[in-house]
């Protein structure tokens, strides 16, 4: 089934949303400068063009983002308060401390549902969204942008409105008595069985408007030469999706599960804002940032705290790694390896 | 070079085909749509009308409409200074976030599309890998930093890490932007006398604009919705952005829900009104298409 009103109409890229396969092998190479400056590399004006245009974004890049997180490895070893230069060097003791503590351990095992089910809940019903909104209807860009709402509204707001809605007597359980299903109202947020299950339709709610918004993408890149030929031949709508653009949109749903699973190792706003520092730990939401959070900066503790971001790392690199190795690796193939001409 | 991997141009202004014939399609597709669009509103809607309500109301009915309809909520939100305060520096920082992250963004990518040196794959898979390193990790040691610059409590001490942060992406969305520009535009500009960084300011700047325009849309909205650096940063009310300010006011108000709502329905409304206008340039910018 053709779609005509698609926006961009020969895109044909093997992945077409972020971490796109590069060059490769493809030269980049402007052949503006001579043979002899091309043996030698490049010139001096071409090089202080490089450092003026790329200098700041490094410097920037490397201060803010990569300094910190060797800082955290290091503050990892002490034990600091955050006052003047850390001197109470205890080696591995923190992340023994972490590794036994039942707490963190808790915390571990909800990151790991949290994942697990994100994938499993946003996933197919994202995938549905992103072809219901590709198909011809009118009204449709109106649609769209209504969709993203959740997405688009901050983590507060999100936090904020569900909590209040969420109470025991909030608008949610009202709403159920209304209707004649009072026996279905729930201590929603705080009943150790039923918080799980809340925040990850809230996490749903908010995040399932990014997946949407890849899978567009996506979309946008399938030849629609493809699913008009598969048509002519006789393939019902249904079939199409499942034989031709699902397999298309292989790398797109990857990369999609890629980032999904780094944000729910991450998660922290919507945890902190709905239970708070103390209360997710007892509802069974609280996540290995919420323990950093609280058992590091919260409660003075600077060096531990950072011990626990490094933990938190090491987990997300490794699963990364793995994902990275396994799953992504045709895909990405020289995205993040690049420069093996 | 990357003919092969991305199509330049994709979409020339005009040429989008209209349908001939105007027929409504599958009457159940709009019906899948509007339960879906009912399904994704319904908690902002609560909050939105929420505000229209007395605290009374809310709790006799809590999922209840407003009857009758009280503005003296928005009234008396919109009146006060805190909210304006906070909408200023919310957007001191996301303007601030988004210049900075479009401009040194677009530089380093040109410098990752165009040019070939020794150390670009290693620049690149510098940027790339900064995928990996989300704030949350970072924040502790990040915090530490910014007290010891002495910016603790500053829009500034907010707005330099979000740039950092937000370069990964750009980069890896931009890069592909500046590479599909065909050599043949360089070459002919260079032909015209124009140098490499004339070419950079008179060719490459405005065909970049779609993925610019995608890059700094997620920035802006990244830099409006965040929480965690500023929960850090910034401890002083004044300097408090709008996520903070909403807590606050939740803590503060908490037992005037009716108000809560009304200041939570207001803070949500510029982030909104920027994504609907460019919704469509940020699919169409993630689908890595350069208009030609």
């Amino acid at each position: 089934m053709a779609d005509p009103t698609r926006e961009s109409s020969s895109v044909s890229r093997d992945s077409p949303v972020v971490l796109s396969p590069e060059e490769g092998s493809a030269a980049v190479a402007l052949p503006s400068s001579g043979p002899r400056q091309r043996r030698r590399g490049i010139g001096w004006p071409a090089r202080l063009e490089i450092a003026v245009l790329s200098g700041p974004a490094i410097i920037i890049f490397l201060t803010f983002v990569i300094l910190p997180v060797a800082m955290a490895a290091y503050y990892g070893f002490y034990s600091w308060q955050g006052y003047g230069r850390p001197v109470d060097f205890i080696g591995l003791k923190n992340y023994v401390t972490i590794l036994h503590d039942g707490l963190f351990l808790d915390a571990l095992k909800h990151n790991g549902m949290i994942v697990v089910l994100s994938l499993v809940m946003q996933g197919p019903i994202a995938i549905g969204m992103a072809l219901l909104l590709n198909k011809k209807m009118h009204g449709k860009s109106v649609i769209r942008v209504l969709i993203f709402v959740p997405y688009v509204i901050s983590e507060v707001i999100v936090g904020t409105g569900w909590s209040l809605m969420l109470q025991t007597s909030g608008a949610v359980n009202d709403l159920l008595k209304s209707i004649g299903l009072g026996g279905l109202a729930h201590d929603w947020l705080s009943d150790p069985k039923i918080a799980i299950w809340s925040l990850m339709v809230i996490i749903s709610w908010k995040y399932i408007g990014f997946a949407v918004l890849l899978f567009l993408a996506g979309l946008q890149g399938i030849p629609v030469e493809l699913q008009e030929a598969a048509a002519i031949d006789g393939a019902s709508y249904w079939q199409i999706q499942r034989r031709i653009t699902l397999p298309l949109l292989g790398p797109t749903i990857r990369i999609w599960a890629f980032l999904s699973i780094i944000g729910s190792l991450q998660l922290f706003d919507l945890v902190y804002i709905i239970w708070g520092q103390y209360v997710s730990s007892t509802a069974g939401t609280s996540t290995m940032a919420t323990y950093m959070v609280t058992n590091g900066r919260n409660s003075g503790n600077y060096g531990y705290g950072n011990a626990v971001a490094v933990v938190l790392f090491l987990i997300s690199l490794v699963i990364a790694l793995i994902y990275q190795r396994f799953v992504l690796r045709r895909d990405t193939e020289g995205a993040l390896t690049e420069g093996k001409n | 070079m990357s003919e092969t991997t991305l199509d330049a141009p994709a979409q020339v202004p005009g040429t989008r085909r209209e349908r001939p014939k105007r027929d409504w399609g599958n009457p159940t597709i709009y019906l899948m749509a509007l339960l879906l669009v009912a399904a994704m509103l319904a908690p902002v809607v609560y909050i939105i009308l929420g505000g229209f309500r007395t605290n009374s109301q809310i709790t006799n009915s809590p999922a209840g409409l407003p009857s009758p309809w009280a503005i003296g909520n928005y009234l008396d939100v919109l009146r006060g200074g805190v909210f304006w305060q906070e909408v200023v520096n919310s957007t001191i920082s996301a303007v601030s976030t988004t210049v900075g992250v479009v401009v040194l963004g677009l530089m380093a990518s040109y410098v990752l599309a165009r040019y070939r040196f020794r150390g670009r794959a290693a620049m690149y898979t510098l940027f790339a890998a900064g995928l990996m390193f989300p704030m949350t990790v970072a924040i502790t040691p990040l915090y530490i930093m910014i007290k010891s610059l002495g910016l603790i409590n500053t829009l500034p001490g907010i707005i330099l890490p979000q740039i950092a942060f937000a370069l990964p992406v750009t980069v890896i969305i931009l890069v592909p932007f500046l590479r599909a520009i065909p050599d043949e535009i360089e070459e002919a500009a260079s032909i015209d006398g124009c140098s490499r960084l004339g070419f950079f300011f008179r060719m490459v700047v405005p065909l970049s604009v779609p993925g610019v325009v995608t890059v700094g849309i997620l920035a802006f909205v990244g830099s409006w919705n965040n929480y965690l650096l500023p929960l850090f940063i910034l401890n002083d009310q004044d300097t408090f952005t709008l996520p903070l300010g909403v807590q606050a006011f939740a803590s503060q108000y908490s037992v005037d829900t009716a108000k809560v709502l009304a200041f939570t329905s207001l803070s949500m409304i510029p982030a909104l009104v920027f994504f609907s206008l460019f919704e469509r340039r940020i699919v169409g910018g993630l689908t890595g298409a350069v208009k030609g």
